[in-house]
This record gives structure tokens, C-alpha cells and sequence, in this order.
């Protein structure tokens, strides 16, 4: 048998499996990708660089919230290899059941991407963690910053951040699970300057997990950008003073700079410490506070409606005057028929009325100013003059929402003719069915914020500016335009003077309704004293004023539910803000009039009649 | 006397240089693949690098002497060699000390020696010796005993060691049988057992028979002139083959193509002397039948007899590494977190198909180590990363990657081009060594060249098939490459013997 042909088997049985090497290779190395990605993979850990979110500054300056580290334990399934479970639960000061829970969920949400395993580890577990996690593949510490509020007031204004929900994440994709975001207030508002830019460095890590440098010295990272500092136009020390004569009540007051338009306190009674909705603790108090009977997460300020009561009659004069069916002089007897009033002698001019708060004067207003007989049928003239009176209502702000920058707010109800055609019928109701609008009772609502828009507008004599709570952003030279636009209510200067006057008298002349919101001799204060019939309970009492009465610093609303008369209460508690705010104190003489009003208790009142 | 230059001046510097260029490619790799920042000197001899440089030395020294021993010495002490090796395979057992769970290392100081190395050469001139002997013929009952006892018994020795790498080695002098006349249907029978039993793991045996039908088929139309069934059956196949595009990869068909066109071969070589005769389609049910008989029984013996470990490698072969991986991770956690039911251990245990896996061999993780292997080839590209810039080999992925892994560091760092370029080298060498073999005037200096060619092909063949995911996970060295004393001189001496033999192949007559 020849056997030399069988070397040219042997060698081309060689030469194949070279060959099949090759095609093989060339597939493996050229061809395919898939390499090259799980080759980065294995290698690349993206760190996501979270940058700190923006500071929060009040007028003067003073820090409302800052950052304070805080640490996550992550964990990657994929690269857990064996563990000492017990040791490790050990360390993390967890149960074995609870770690275990833990780790199937990381595996259920994803293998081979990182989630949170522990979240807000404190400092001190933290550097004891650290130190043994290099034993624990897997396992990395993600360092992050909580919210921090060093004047633990503010709560419904600076709001709080929680993590985004799916729906943001789908909304949104610049969010990620576990990010963090406003949820309300203001940190709502300014999610997007105040949150920053997220920042990705990509490091190198070996089989262990452990950090081997940079990826290409750090070419491809990107910065991460801190939040922007935003200021905001709040006086710190009156919001707080503000809060701590709401103690034990519920309402609210809002103060005004009327000049600008700027919210300078903001207070919702009851409210809360922002730093319970912080981190870990919001599981257990958002529960708590969202239970209480008292709703101290509802900020009354922009979210509850009330009808204004007699700060209205302010309101109903300049509307009147304007549309000429009364003048300053018009006087009306105080007919007790009408409308039930308290003993004062009849007004004999607008300024008169508003100072005595006459209830059957507004009637008559009112009555003018909705049968102006332009229409043969009463319920036609009516509809006519109802139109025009909300239409003018309206530029006051009331029954349309504010634009500010605070979410959530309400818009009010300024009642028009196709709300009664709703609720009556078109033709089945005239101004006998609607007149205790006129006292501003009735189906007309406003928010506080709207009250405190109204003092300020009145306190410019005609404009008002969008009450807003953005002072400034670091490094942006103006705040957003739809705060620097004057609206104007279309009422001439004199037929506002002649209100103004009527409102100094409420505080200075004999039988004005709110003597206690006298300040002291060197600044003319102007208010108007309102008594909120609630038909709930006790009477809610309302207070709007402005000071000085030349060139006003401040205008403020103030309510307090169930308190009574507006003269007794909010009158009081507006004349100490204001006192507060343009003099730096409350001066000696009227600190019986602060403990008055810190002493009182309104909570159980609101309760016992419900 | 002859003169150094009169020595060099005869030796084959075909074979020397492809040599000396793998040994340096295996030192700067080896320096690639555990290169640290803190012994970045290459010729740090505390460092595997620098030791790898001092192996090469003295491996140099080593192939320089045997250069200038008489090549008449190796033809009369090959016996002698043998035994001195055979003895030393046995002491191995009773004092050697064990790595990696195989007793197959003697321990002198720091210094380690492996006798199962030099044992391939000392296999090889026995071998050649008894071959090149009078009156021998392949044909013989009594030469095809012998020569199996002369290969078997170092190969037995060794697999009692425990290293069952280094056993399968011996498979190898296969090629060097048929050479010598063996008959070429057991070459051929083994390479398609292998293909067959690989196939079936991994298409499971419906698949594989069905298969089997078609080709047989195919190849039976074709012997009878039968024009319609052989177009029927090509219809089918090709349909078949379609459905398989379509719904799997296309990997899938080229598999199919082989085993087809193997098994074609096959009943082709068995049935050509009776291709007239009409019981041709008895031997074909008859071949078919057996065939059948084999496949199923490859499910058997994979499932019942196998050991795990050589279960867990086989699986690791068939691309089921992500399968096996969340296995291991199942289990680790099984493991680890004891407060595990019984309930939840059993549900993890169907899971994987209810097979029962060592943990042991699970965590020293075959799938894994092949999956990373993959990458850092893969990941090469056709250029590679660079000298000193693989991540898979810098950040420890890759394990061994000095010794049985060192291919990947290859793969990574030079890409396509290196691999391409070093899978060359290879196959020119070992041809290169066949057409030397072939022109040598004595069987002994033949047998032997052919033993030389067919041992690096088949550490080539595991080791290369082993890092692309084409063989199993069989931890042999990579001639002249992977780090390590005692497989580096052992090469050196197995290649440099047969280096001498042909420099003085004029000298001899047989
Ligand atoms: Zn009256």
C-alpha cells in the first residue's frame, strides 16, 4: 500500500483546522461586536455624578435650605459573587430576612443594573462601611445630598423633593429611578434651574469591582453642574413671626411688597417642619401629617377658598365709583331691614362706609350697580350689569388664577352670568336673588393670596404686579417677565384715594372697625376689617391693610378662621406684621397686643363645631 | 570534531525561526498578561516575566546541547529514555505534590518539574524506535498492540495523576499510526465520533437523526442514478435547512451542512465497492440503525456516566455559558443564604433543568472563564487594543491568562492581525515539520517528526479551540507560548531532537 499520499492528509487536515482558526477569529474579532460592548461592560462602570442642588436664600440673605451629605448603599447583582451574608448584615445593621427581601428585589428589577440597597446610610455606619466593602463584590456606596432646612419654617413655600415616580420618568427622561425631584413649593417650581445637570465619570473597575482609574483620563466624562442658587423674596424673619402668631389657629397671612409684587411671608396655619418630608423620615411622618385632622400640608394661602366678607366692600366702592352710579358723597341709610348691620349712624359718603363697614349701603352699591337700567326686564338688566361688574371684578385678580410661582394654587369663584345661568337658569335670577355679593358673601371666593393682591393693589392706587416668590437666580440678571408686568384694574386715582381714606379711617377714626391695627404714631396704616359668615361654625376673621398709607412698604392679608370679628383678631395679628417688618420689632407698648394674640387658641373651636 | 558552524550551518532555520518567534511572542504576551505598575521591568525575575525569560535561557542551552549531542545517541538510549520516564511518571504518584488537583509536579526547593511534560518526547522516540524497527508492519495485530501499549502506558500513568489535559495528548500519535498505515477509517471514525457526539449535545439526537435520514437519502439517490428521490431529498434538506434560517441562527445550517455532508462521505467510503450491489440499502439502514444506537447513546452516557465536572465542561463547549452562569449564581445563593426552604432549593433545581451540578466546579466557573475569554478575543477587534491595553487581561477577567489563557491576551492586545498572524506561524511550523519528516531517509527520524508535528498540533488544536469557545475546556499549554518552565523545555526538546535527527539525515541510513 502507498502511504506517502497520507502526508497530504495529515497536512491538510492541519491546514483545516488552521483555516477553521481563522474563520473563526475573524468572526469572533471582526465581525461580531458584541465582544467589544461586554468588554466595556466588564470594565466601564458609568458613577453618576449627582451635582448639589441649588441653595435657597431668603431677601436678606439668610440660608432657608442647603445640602447635607447623604449615602446609598447600591448594589449590582450581577457582580455579587459569595458572600458571608451574615457578616455583611452585620455591618449594614440589618436582619438576614430583610437583606434577603432586599436582594431578590435588586435581582427582580435588574441584574446588571445598579439599584439602591440601603438607602441614607449615616456618616458614621457610612466610614465603617466603606472600609470592609471591598470584601463585598457588588456592593458600592453611591454618595448623594439630602435637603436641609436650618429655620425649620417656609415648609409650604420651599416645599420638598422625593424620588420621581414612573410617570415623571416616562414624562421626562432626563429622570432616572431613584432621582430626586420637587414635589413641591418652590422646589417644585424651580425643578429645573434649582436640580443642576447630572454629571457621568466613567472609571475602570478590575474583576473585583474595585476602581482602577479613569476611563481614557476622563475624556468622556462629563461635569456635573451644580444647581443654580436661587433667592427668593421672602423676609425669613417675618415669615417666622408670622407662623408663630398663627400658633394654634388656622388660616393665613400673606404680605405683599406692593411696589413689586414680591410675597414677603407666606404663612399657612398649621404647618409643619420641612425637615420631617426629609429623606428616610418621610415614610414615617408624610403618613402622619397627611392623617392629621388639621391638614397641615394644605397651604391655606393659595389653596383655600373663603368667601372675602366685607374686605370686599373695598372692592364694591372703587367698582361703583368708577362706573359712576355713586359718587364719594353718595350716602345711604343704614337700613337694617335690608340686611342686618351693627349700630353706627348712617354713611354719608363712600369713605364713611367703608369705615363703618355698612352692610345696607353695599346693598345699594350693588343694586346700582347691576339694575343699570339697560334693559327693560329686571332679569335681563341683570345679566347686563352682572357682566360688566365681574369682567372689572376680574382685573382685580379675583376669580382667575395667579400666575405665580408656587403650584397648586386655586383660582377663586368670581360668580358671572353664566355661573347663576347654570345655577338658577338663564331669566330666574336678578339682584335680589345675588345681592349679598355686594357684602362679599354669597357665592364669591378668594384665596388669601388674592386678599393680600387686593391690599396691594390699592395700596399702588390701580396696578398690581403677579405676586411671586423668585427674588433672583444666581448668575440670571432678571426674574421671568410675567412678574414684571403691571396689570391694572382701570380704576382712576381719585376713586381709589377715596377707598384709601375710608380704610385710614377704619384704623383712625371714631368708629372705624379696627382700631387695634394702629402701629404707632409715625405710620398711617389703611386696612379694612371683613367678618366671613361661616356657616361650619364660628365666624372667620379677615384683615387686609397696607402702611404706610403714602408710599406703602407692605400689604398684607391676613385670616383666621373661626376667630370672630375682623377687628379682634386678624386685624391685630396684620398690624404686628407690619410693625415687624418696617420697624425690625415689636415695640414695648404693643407687646400686650403680641401676647394676646399668641395666647389665643382657635384650633378647638373649628373643631367642636364640626 | 565538528565545528559549531558546521552544526548550525545544517540545521533547518525554517523550523528555528518560527520557534524563536513564538518564544518571544509568549514572553512579552506573558509580560502583557501580568504586567503591574510596580515591576514594570520586563527582566524582573520575580515577576512571571522575567522567569519566563530565564526559562527561555535555558531552554536555548538545552536545544544548543542537544544540537550537539550524536544523533545516534537518541536512536540507541530511546528505550532507556522511556523507561527512565516511566519511572519518573510512577514516583510522581507516590512523592510528587499536587497543583490544581493533579499529583503530576516534583518539588525540589522552590523549584517544580513536571515528568509528564518530557514524558510526549520520550513517548515519541520509543515510539519511533519500535516503528522504525525490521520486520514491523502497521497491518500486524501484534505492531498495532504494541504500539498502543507504548503510548498507553505513559498516557494511563498520567490520567492516574489526575491531569487528564496532559492524557489526551496521547490521542495525537493517532495521525502518527496512520502515517505509518493505520487504517484511515479509524482516523476517520474518530474525528466524526467527535463531530457526532459534540452535534448531538448540541441540537439534541431528533435533530441530528433527522438529519442523518436526509443525507442518507441524498447519498443514496445519488449511488442509484436516481435523479427524482436525490431532488426530493435535496428539496427537503434544503427546506429544512430554510426553516432553520429562518427561525434560529444561521450557525445552525452550517452545522447541518457538515454533519450532511459527513455522514455522505461516510456511507460514500463504506459502500463504493458494492455501489452495484443491491443490498446496499441493507448496509445503509444497517449504518443507520447504529447510528441512531450511538446518538441516543451519547444522551445516555452524557447524562449517567459522565462526571459532572466533564458534564459542566461540555456544556460550557455547547455555548450554554449564560445558562450555566445564572446557575452558578442560583446556587451561590442557595448556598450562601441558608434561610432558604427546601421548597425554594428545589424550585432553583428546576430551574436549571433539574440536573445537579457540583458547586466546586460550578464556582471555579468553566462558563464563565470561557465567556471572558470570548470577550477579550473578541473584543481585540482587527487591530487590536494595544500592547498593554486589554482590560480583560489588565483587570484580571481572563483567568490563567499567563499559561492555558495566554491566547486571549493575544487576541485582545494584537487583535485579528496577531491572531492571524500567530495561527500562521503554527500551521507553517507544523507543516513545515511534516515535509522534513517526510524527507528523511530513516522510519525511526519519520516517526519521530510525525510524533513531533502531531503533539504541537494537538496542544495547538485544545488549547486555541479552548479560548475561541471550540473545544472544551482542557487546561494544556500552548507550545512555546504559555509561561512555564517545565511545558517550555519539554517543547524545546521534543522539537530540537527532531531538529538534529534531520541535520544529519544524510548521515544515516535508516
Ligand atoms: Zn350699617
Amino acid at each position: 500500500m502507498n502511504l506517502t499520499n497520507r502526508k497530504f492528509i495529515v497536512g491538510i487536515i492541519f491546514l483545516v483546522v488552521g483555516l477553521i482558526f481563522i474563520i473563526r477569529l475573524f468572526n469572533v474579532q471582526v465581525l461580531d461586536d458584541k465582544y467589544k460592548s461586554e468588554s466595556d461592560h466588564n470594565v466601564l462602570r458609568e458613577v453618576t455624578q449627582y451635582p448639589a442642588r441649588g441653595l435657597i436664600y431668603d431677601r436678606n440673605d439668610e440660608l432657608l435650605v442647603y445640602n447635607e451629605a447623604a449615602y446609598d448603599l447600591m448594589i449590582l447583582p450581577k457582580q455579587v459573587k459569595e458572600l458571608d451574608t451574615l457578616a455583611l448584615c452585620d455591618l449594614l445593621e440589618i436582619e438576614k430576612e430583610e437583606f434577603l427581601e432586599k436582594f431578590i428585589k435588586a435581582k427582580k428589577y435588574s441584574r446588571y443594573k445598579p439599584s439602591k440597597f440601603l438607602k441614607e446610610i449615616s456618616s458614621i455606619s457610612y466610614a465603617k462601611i466603606q472600609e470592609q466593602l471591598y470584601n463585598y463584590p457588588g456592593f458600592f456606596v453611591d454618595t448623594r445630598t439630602l435637603r436641609k432646612y436650618p429655620r425649620n419654617s417656609a415648609a409650604h413655600i420651599l416645599g420638598y423633593i422625593g424620588e420621581v415616580n414612573q410617570s415623571v420618568i416616562e414624562k421626562k427622561p432626563y429622570y432616572r429611578s431613584g432621582d430626586y425631584i420637587g414635589k413641591s413649593g418652590l422646589e417644585y417650581s424651580y425643578e429645573e434651574v434649582l436640580r443642576g445637570i447630572r454629571g457621568v465619570k466613567r472609571v475602570l473597575v478590575d474583576v473585583h469591582n474595585r476602581e482602577k482609574g479613569s476611563y481614557k483620563d476622563g475624556a468622556r466624562d462629563t461635569m456635573a453642574v451644580t444647581g443654580t442658587i436661587l433667592r427668593t423674596t421672602l423676609d425669613i424673619i417675618l415669615q417666622e413671626y408670622g407662623e408663630l402668631l398663627m400658633q394654634n389657629k388656622k388660616g393665613s397671612i400673606v404680605a405683599i411688597e406692593p411696589s413689586t409684587g414680591e410675597v414677603l411671608a407666606l404663612v399657612s396655619a398649621p404647618n409643619y417642619d420641612p425637615n420631617m418630608l426629609v429623606g428616610r423620615a418621610v415614610g414615617k411622618n408624610y403618613p402622619t401629617l397627611s392623617r392629621d385632622t388639621l391638614n397641615p400640608l394644605f397651604n391655606r394661602a393659595l389653596m383655600a377658598k373663603y368667601p372675602p366678607g366685607s374686605i370686599f366692600k373695598t372692592v364694591q366702592a372703587m367698582v361703583g365709583l368708577q362706573a359712576g352710579v355713586i359718587n364719594a358723597n353718595s350716602g345711604f341709610a343704614c337700613n337694617k331691614a335690608m340686611v342686618g348691620c351693627h349700630n353706627h349712624p348712617s354713611a354719608g359718603s363712600v369713605a364713611a362706609s367703608v369705615k363703618m363697614s355698612c352692610n345696607p349701603y353695599y346693598y345699594h352699591v350693588f343694586k346700582r350697580l347691576i339694575q343699570q337700567k339697560k334693559a327693560t326686564s329686571i332679569y335681563k338688566d341683570s345679566e347686563i350689569g352682572l357682566g360688566i361688574w365681574a369682567t372689572q371684578i376680574k382685573k382685580f385678580g379675583f376669580g382667575t388664577r395667579l400666575e405665580t410661582d408656587l403650584p397648586s394654587i386655586k383660582r377663586g369663584v368670581v360668580p358671572d352670568v353664566d355661573f347663576y345661568n347654570l345655577w338658577y337658569g338663564a331669566g330666574r335670577w336678578a339682584y335680589s336673588t345675588i345681592r349679598s355679593l355686594g357684602i362679599g358673601q354669597g357665592e364669591v371666593e378668594v384665596i388669601p393670596l388674592q386678599m393680600a393682591n387686593l391690599s396691594a393693589t390699592i395700596a399702588n392706587r390701580g396696578y398690581y404686579y403677579t405676586p411671586h416668590l423668585i427674588k433672583g437666580l444666581e448668575g440670571v440678571d432678571t426674574i421671568p417677565q410675567k412678574f414684571r408686568k403691571k396689570h391694572s384694574i382701570d380704576i382712576d386715582d381719585e376713586h381709589i384715594n377715596t377707598v384709601i381714606d375710608g380704610m385710614y379711617g377704619v384704623v383712625y377714626e371714631p368708629g372705624g372697625t379696627a382700631r387695634r391695627a394702629r402701629i404707632h404714631e409715625s405710620i398711617a396704616v389703611c386696612g379694612k376689617t371683613g367678618t366671613a359668615q361661616n356657616p361650619h361654625g364660628q365666624d372667620h376673621s379677615v384683615f387686609i391693610a397696607f402702611a404706610p398709607k403714602d408710599n406703602p412698604k407692605i400689604a398684607i392679608a391676613v385670616y383666621v378662621e373661626n376667630a370672630g370679628g375682623g377687628g379682634s383678631w386678624a386685624a391685630p395679628i396684620a398690624s404686628l406684621m407690619m410693625e415687624q417688618y418696617l420697624t425690625d420689632s415689636i415695640s414695648i407698648k404693643n407687646l400686650k397686643k403680641e401676647k394676646r394674640i399668641l395666647d389665643a387658641n382657635f384650633l378647638e373651636r373649628g373643631i367642636a363645631k364640626k | 570534531m565538528r565545528s559549531y558552524k558546521n552544526i548550525l550551518g545544517k540545521v533547518d532555520w525554517l523550523v528555528i525561526v518560527p520557534y524563536l518567534i513564538l518564544v518571544f511572542v509568549g514572553w512579552i504576551n506573558i509580560y502583557a498578561a501580568v504586567y503591574n505598575e510596580e515591576h514594570h521591568s520586563i527582566f524582573d525575575i520575580t515577576q512571571r516575566y522575567g522567569k519566563q525569560l530565564m526559562w527561555i535561557v535555558l531552554a536555548l542551552v538545552i536545544a544548543f546541547i542537544i544540537l550537539l549531542v550524536d544523533s545516534q545517541f537518541y536512536t540507541s538510549f530511546a528505550i532507556p529514555i522511556y523507561g527512565v520516564v516511566l519511572i519518573a511518571l510512577i514516583g510522581v504518584l507516590l512523592f510528587g505534590v499536587e497543583t490544581n488537583g493533579a499529583r503530576s509536579w516534583f518539588k525540589l526547593g522552590s523549584f517544580k518539574l513536571q515528568p509528564s511534560e518530557f514524558a510526549k518526547f520520550a513517548t515519541s522516540l520509543a515510539l519511533a524506535k519500535y516503528l522504525s524497527a525490521l520486520n514491523i508492519n502497521m497491518k500486524d495485530i501484534k505492531t498495532k498492540v504494541m504500539a498502543a501499549v507504548i503510548i498507553g502506558l505513559p498516557a494511563v500513568l498520567i490520567l492516574l495523576q489526575n491531569d487528564t489535559g496532559s492524557t489526551l495528548v496521547y490521542a495525537a500519535f493517532i495521525f502518527v499510526l496512520y502515517r505509518e498505515g493505520l487504517s484511515g477509517n479509524i482516523l476517520l471514525f474518530g474525528i466524526l465520533a467527535i463531530l457526532v457526539f459534540v452535534l448531538t449535545l448540541i441540537f439534541g439526537p431528533v435533530t441530528i437523526i433527522l438529519t442523518a435520514i436526509f443525507a442518507y437519502i441524498v447519498i443514496y439517490g445519488l449511488m442509484k442514478y436516481d435523479v427524482k428521490i436525490t431532488f426530493i431529498a435535496v428539496l427537503v434538506f434544503s427546506g429544512l435547512a430554510y426553516v432553520f434560517l429562518h427561525f434560529e441562527l444561521t450557525l445552525n445550517v452550517l452545522y447541518y451542512s457538515i454533519v450532511g455532508c459527513l455522514f455522505s462521505l461516510v456511507v460514500y467510503l463504506l459502500t463504493r465497492k458494492e455501489m452495484r450491489d443491491k443490498s446496499i440499502h441493507y448496509l445503509g439502514v444497517a449504518i443507520f440503525v447504529l447510528t441512531c444506537f450511538y446518538i441516543f447513546s451519547i444522551d445516555f452516557t452524557f447524562n449517567k456516566v459522565l462526571k459532572e465536572h466533564q458534564r459542566t465542561r461540555i456544556t460550557v463547549l455547547l455555548g450554554e455559558e449564560d445558562k450555566l452562569i445564572e446557575q452558578i449564581e442560583a446556587l451561590k445563593i442557595e448556598r450562601d443564604v441558608d434561610g432558604i426552604s427546601k421548597e425554594e432549593k428545589q424550585i432553583i433545581r428546576d430551574d436549571i433543568g433539574g440536573k445537579r451540578f457540583s458547586l466546586r466546579e460550578l464556582r471555579q466557573g468553566n462558563g464563565w472563564n470561557i465567556k471572558q475569554s470570548l470577550i477579550a478575543i473578541g473584543s481585540g477587534g482587527f487591530t487590536g487594543k494595544g500592547f498593554l491595553d486589554g482590560t480583560q487581561t489588565k483587570f484580571n477577567f481572563v483567568p490563567e491568562q499567563s499559561t492555558d489563557f495566554i491566547f486571549c491576551t493575544i487576541g485582545e492586545e494584537w487583535g485579528f492581525l496577531g491572531t492571524f498572524f500567530l495561527v500562521c506561524i503554527y500551521i507553517a511550523l507544523f507543516l513545515r515539520i511534516l515535509f522534513l519528516a517526510e524527507r528523511q531517509r530513516s522510519i525511526f527520524s519519520r516517526v519521530y517528526g510525525y510524533a513531533v508535528a502531531s503533539i504541537l498540533f494537538f496542544h495547538f488544536l485544545i488549547n486555541i479551540g479552548m479560548t475561541i469557545g471550540l473545544a472544551p475546556v482542557i487546561g494544556i499549554p500552548l507550545p512555546f507560548i504559555s509561561y512555564g518552565g517545565s511545558s517550555l523545555w519539554s517543547f524545546t526538546i521534543l522539537l530540537f531532537i527532531f531538529i538534529k535527527l534531520d541535520s544529519e539525515r544524510l548521515l544515516v541510513l535508516r
